[in-house]
């Protein structure tokens, strides 16, 4: 990890996103939001079907970027995203969402480095300007 | 952005005002959106105090498909040198959207939660949260304001722990669709 230089692919991991986990995540963080869980609301409000909470897809994509510091969560100094799409997840499905990142900046005398994650789910990109400042 | 595809995109006013700190209104746009602009620069009175436990580490971090030790393993935490199991970078959320709700839930703030998506979140944490802190947290209303027919307002809730030590700075807009 240490010596990479700016533009290098850090990490790629596929996580994986289902109904019951939308519950799970509902509860643990507090977001009782129905459209999370209830596919009648969601498309009482517009949308095709139940879409995952932005910050589980977050949560998700910080959890690749805690095992690439080597599980040590506390060397995650700072993460921000926009939310810019959705993630649908239908009834008894289970869907992917694919985590990449690369080396944004290196700052050797801090000792950090910037990630720019790429989060897309079928080929969409659904979180925006996603980044995380790491210490080495 | 995506997001607002979901109703379709509003009538989209020229230019983009902002409300707050720098006096500009414009009352009669807002009056439309309901999204009251007095509440820029708003601090609350501290919200909690919060007693952060191991199982809402663990069950958070299984929500988010997390297998990592230092969420579940109290050996494996102090192994990294912390007291106690460490949340995921994104735990302060739960806390700080029950210190939101005093923004959120009050009708004279004009929020129509209904109508509200998620714009952005960042945290900044000043250390990690670990089981057994005691967080209290000052919601703060950064900006109020308009961009293309809808409303945004961006607040800011200060973690601290119970020396009054910062623990996690967590951001968050939120955009309030427009009547299309």
């Amino acid at each position: 990890m240490s010596g990479q230089t700016t533009g290098t692919a850090a990490l790629s991991q596929t996580v994986t996103v289902d109904r019951a986990r939308l519950v799970d995540y509902a509860d643990a963080s507090g977001d009782q939001n129905p459209i999370h869980q209830d596919a009648e609301v969601a498309r009482s409000v517009g949308l095709d079907d139940v879409i995952a909470h932005g910050m589980w897809t977050m949560g998700a994509a910080m959890d690749v970027v805690t095992a690439y510091v080597g599980g040590d969560p506390g060397r995650i100094l700072s993460c921000t995203t926009k939310f810019t799409g959705m993630v649908v997840v239908p009834e008894g499905g289970t869907v992917e969402v694919l985590v990449e990142g690369t080396v944004r900046k290196v700052d050797e005398e801090a000792g950090t480095q910037t990630l720019e994650l790429t989060v897309t789910s079928g080929g969409q990109k659904v979180l925006g300007r996603c980044q995380a400042v790491v210490r080495l | 952005m995506a997001a607002f595809v979901v109703v379709g995109v509003c009538r989209a006013p020229p230019g983009t005002r902002t409300v707050g700190r720098d006096g500009r209104t414009d009352p009669v746009r807002l009056a439309r959106m309901a999204l009251n602009p007095d509440y820029a620069g708003r601090e609350y009175p501290p919200a909690g105090p919060f007693t952060v436990s191991r199982e809402e580490i663990t069950s958070f971090a299984d929500a988010i498909g997390s297998t990592g030790e230092a969420h579940r393993d109290p050996q494996a935490a102090q192994a990294l040198g912390y007291p106690d199991v460490v949340a995921p970078p994104t735990f302060a959320v739960r806390l700080a959207q029950q210190c939101e709700a005093q923004l959120v839930q009050d009708p004279a703030a004009g929020i129509d939660f209904s109508r509200v998506v998620h714009g952005e979140e960042g945290f900044t944490h000043h250390r990690p949260i670990v089981a057994g802190d005691v967080l209290t947290g000052v919601l703060h209303v950064d900006r109020v304001r308009e961009a293309g027919g809808h409303g945004m307002v961006t607040t800011r809730v200060e973690l601290a722990d119970d020396d009054g030590q910062p623990v996690t700075t967590v951001t968050s807009t939120i955009v309030v669709r427009g009547e299309s």
